[in-house]
């Protein structure tokens, strides 16, 4: 009877029906990530056009990348990734100091990264209009450094909350899927990192 | 395939192997272009066989249902949709609840065409299913069981694991046509159902036309 009542009560669009194999809050991070790999991946269409197809020099003469500034800050963001992996296993075992150590520090070495690649920015010596090889550079490591930036604001709440009390050993959604970006953001850097800067 | 961003320790996991990935071929770049390359087939097509060839999808965890009730109380999950109205389904509820307080979920899995289903139309098949899920909840409070309904998964299977999980029963009845005129049957979802849920699982046939049934 409940479930009659219920539809001849119920106004508006039909209640959602959803599974349970995946929670929505993950489904929906996921189909988040599956549409940062389509953009990511139309950035990298146009540098592999531009390096394989137009057969154009990487760097060209006269211009260089700064391999080992972006090397240390590779090292930084890898790290950041171990710290909020730890900060999760600290917080699944109960303990809350090692979950706000973990994204505390998660989140000054991703503030590192951004602020060393604004700094790399500036004293580079190129612009992003200057040609090809300049455009293409500053589109693939300043669409990354969005997205580090997206990553740290959403880790600035997850360790406010942190702080407030916020989590627990049995509920800590809210640091898995900051951890899930977080870790994404750290792929694409490698990637990045490996095609523009190393080969 | 797994997803890789499924949790945070398989995102965590998959950083490590791209690590390692980028790593070797950026070694074997610097050694020779022609290394790297190499390197980079290598590698890129070890992983396609492991992702897409040697990969065993995980059996499904045996899931059991999570809530504790009375004693005195047997909580039933019926998962049917054309049979829902069949006499026999309706003797099987009714024996199983002997001697309880029988508590029935009746879930009616909507079945749309394969052309519905691509075009999202699905509405007409949860109309049905609901007008069949209505006359088969009025027959069982007539007969004075506590029966409540809903309208399922496509999948009889996702339906059940569904139901498990908010409702948590005794016991399972899937009820089917005879063989040879049943899709589920076809699928093996009662054997993959016992497969998968840590719960007794009964199977009604019936054969709505015939009038003829059997239970197994």
């Amino acid at each position: 009877m409940a479930a009659e009542v219920a539809a001849v009560e119920h106004h508006g669009p039909p209640v959602a029906h959803q599974s349970s194999r995946v929670s929505s809050t993950t489904l929906g991070m996921l189909l988040f990530i599956a549409s940062e790999v389509m953009l990511f991946g139309s950035f990298f269409t146009a540098y592999f056009f531009v390096r394989v197809v137009d057969s154009y020099p990487w760097p060209p003469e006269g211009f260089e990348l700064p391999r080992y500034v972006a090397g240390i800050n590779t090292a930084i963001l890898v790290t950041s990734s171990f710290t909020i992996h730890w900060a999760l296993q600290s917080i699944r075992r109960g303990n809350r100091a090692g979950l706000q150590a973990g994204l505390v520090l998660t989140f000054l070495m991703g503030l590192t990264f951004l602020l060393t690649q604004v700094i790399e920015y500036a004293r580079v010596g190129f612009a992003p209009h200057d040609n090809a090889f300049t455009t293409v550079f500053f589109s693939l490591t300043g669409l990354h450094g969005a997205h580090v930036f997206v990553g740290l604001t959403i880790l600035l709440f997850a360790t406010i909350r942190a702080f407030r009390g916020h989590f627990s050993a049995a509920h800590h959604h809210g640091v898995e899927l900051p951890g899930i970006y977080w870790h994404f953001v750290d792929v694409m850097w490698i990637v990045v990192y490996t095609t523009v800067y190393i080969l | 395939m797994g997803n890789p961003f499924r949790s945070e320790a398989d995102a965590f996991r998959f950083l490590l192997l791209t690590i390692g990935y980028c790593a070797l071929i950026a070694i074997g770049a610097v050694i020779n272009m022609w290394v790297g390359i190499a390197v980079f087939v290598v590698l890129t097509l070890a992983a396609l066989y492991l992702v897409f060839l040697r990969s065993k999808p995980e059996p499904p965890p045996r899931v059991a249902p999570t809530f504790p009730h009375p004693d005195d109380e047997k909580r039933i999950l019926v998962v049917a949709n054309e049979t829902l109205e069949g006499e026999t389904l309706h003797e099987m509820i009714r024996r199983k609840g002997e001697g309880y307080r029988p508590n029935v979920l009746v879930v009616a899995p909507s079945q749309p065409s394969v052309l519905q289903h691509l075009a999202s139309d699905e509405d007409g098949a949860r109309l049905e299913a609901r007008e069949r899920l209505d006359s088969s909840l009025a027959r069982l409070r007539a007969a004075g069981i506590a029966a409540r309904g809903e309208v399922g998964e496509a999948d009889p299977i996702q339906a059940i694991e569904d139901a498990l999980r908010t409702f948590g029963p005794d016991e399972v009845i899937v009820s089917t046509h005879p063989e040879g005129r049943s899709h589920w049957l076809e699928q093996g979802v009662v054997e993959k159902a016992r497969e998968r849920f840590a719960v007794p699982i009964t199977h009604v046939v019936v054969d709505v036309n015939a009038h003829h049934a059997e239970v197994r």
